[in-house]
């Protein structure tokens, strides 16, 4: 829970730390096709948050247990590399990595035609390079461009926006210090077409008025993702 | 209240409405409340009944009747296992192996098709399951000896072949080499000038989505010396 008080002011004048207003989103950029190597590839950037991700698939399954006669699974990685945080992140595998792993697997599967691939695999492997919160958004972001990259068929994107609770107001897409410093953060993933949420998480404590301001932001804030997202994809082919 | 809402030959990503009503939702497309929509990057066919996605990219899933190349990646008692650039592995049975008749008795089925070895194939069944069934009876399959494979987008096949097999045909002329293309993706490039083929094929597969393809693989065919 969220108890850590930050010194300076976070909000004066519906002005930001950074001089947003309280439903303004970071600025933002999309990529389609950056690795080679891979089926396909995304990179997303909200301000100081960047993300990449690969898409490897559908390939065959291993170990063999694990494979479902009918329908294919998809496998997703998150993980924090050494040098996004201040202090370096030990590398490897974590609590954190891996819970965020498995809820992105739940957040874009829904939205995957899985069951054209009997026993098979979607691998996708998210790497976030530079962290400023909002990291798992951003990562599904580039996920989800990575996933439509590869050709994966798909009932539409995923786009991935958080809003939270600073100094007891709702504002849309935390920074940094806002997370660190404010009351709520509270991440969603939607289908921005539309509108159904795949992804919904909160830290802190609100009451249910307050949370719906916040989910109305975010999911506005997700429409825009969408746009760049789109925007992004369309300019690769 | 049928209606198009998108032109012939638009670029769709996933979501995408691409019709509303009364039309059959064919390849690459889903129907949801009545509206059809894209599953994948492509480009939209709007035909008089049906509405088509073309993917534009996208791995290879085995479909009846396609024709591929595939690698034998093992021997059984009375079948070999067939790589296929896809998630599956091919069954090949003896029977339809060869056209020949195979006395297990006296033969080692490594003598007909060894692991390895290359094979011009064609789909004859895959069920649910994703099992996929082989055979080279079709007088057009063949082994493929020597020579080397190019590896394209799955989606780039129909660019690579052309209309009426007008670009594989231009290639073939301008290098004087033989070409079999499969339809998952790999390419069998063999004699004549086999650089140049495989120069020119990688083009098509880099530029496949792109207006004025045939003027730049012509340019690389006619470097030759």
């Amino acid at each position: 829970m969220k108890t850590m008080k930050y010194d300076k002011e976070l909000l004066k004048d519906g002005k930001r730390i950074d001089g947003r207003g309280i439903d303004d989103l970071r600025d933002m950029e999309a990529k389609a096709g950056i690795l080679k190597r891979a089926d396909g590839s995304g990179y997303f950037r909200m301000g100081k948050t960047e993300a990449i991700a690969a898409v490897f698939g559908p390939r065959e399954l291993h170990p063999q247990h694990k494979q479902k006669p009918q329908r294919g699974i998809l496998q997703c990685r998150y993980n924090l590399t050494p040098f996004s945080v201040d202090d370096r992140k030990r590398p490897g595998p974590s609590r954190r990595g891996k819970e965020i792993g498995k809820v992105s697997e739940g957040a874009l599967s829904s939205s995957i035609f899985l069951e054209e691939f009997p026993t098979a695999t979607i691998d996708l492997y998210m790497e976030v390079i530079s962290a400023d919160a909002g990291t798992r958004c951003v990562a599904l972001n580039a996920g989800s461009i990575a996933l439509a990259d590869a050709g994966v068929p798909m009932k539409g994107l995923i786009s991935a926006c958080a809003a939270g609770k600073i100094d007891d107001t709702p504002v849309l897409d935390l920074k940094g210090e806002e997370d660190m410093g404010g009351q709520v953060d509270l991440p969603i993933a939607m289908n921005a077409d539309t509108g159904e949420i795949t992804l919904l998480q909160m830290d802190g404590m609100t009451d249910i008025d307050e949370m719906d301001e916040m989910l109305e932001l975010a999911m506005k804030g997700c429409e825009k993702v969408a746009e760049k997202q789109k925007e992004a994809l369309m300019e690769t082919f | 209240m049928s209606e198009k809402l998108l032109e012939d030959k638009k670029k769709v990503l996933p979501g995408d409405v691409v019709a509303e009503g009364d039309y059959l939702a064919g390849r690459g497309t889903y129907k949801e409340k009545g509206k059809i929509k894209s599953r994948v990057v492509g480009i939209a066919r709007t035909g008089k009944s049906r509405i088509e996605v073309i993917p534009l990219r996208g791995g290879y899933i085995p479909q009846e009747g396609d024709k591929i190349i595939g690698r034998i990646s093992g021997i059984g008692p009375s079948h070999w296992w067939v790589e296929l650039n896809s998630p599956y592995d091919g069954y090949l049975s003896i029977s339809e192996g060869s056209n020949e008749f195979i006395d297990l008795d006296s033969t080692d089925l490594s003598d007909v098709h060894n692991i390895g070895d290359l094979i011009y194939t064609e789909v004859i069944k895959v069920t649910k399951g994703k099992d996929v069934k082989l055979s080279m009876q079709d007088r057009i399959c063949k082994k493929l000896a020597g020579g080397r494979i190019a590896r394209i987008s799955p989606s780039r096949v129909p660019r690579l072949i052309g209309k009426g097999g007008s670009m594989v045909e231009m290639i073939k002329n301008g290098t004087d080499s033989r070409i079999t293309i499969g339809q998952n993706g790999i390419v069998w490039i063999s004699g004549g000038d086999e650089d140049l083929a495989y120069k020119a094929v990688e083009t098509v597969d880099k530029n496949g989505h792109e207006k004025g393809l045939t003027e730049k693989v012509k340019k690389i065919l006619e470097k030759r010396g």
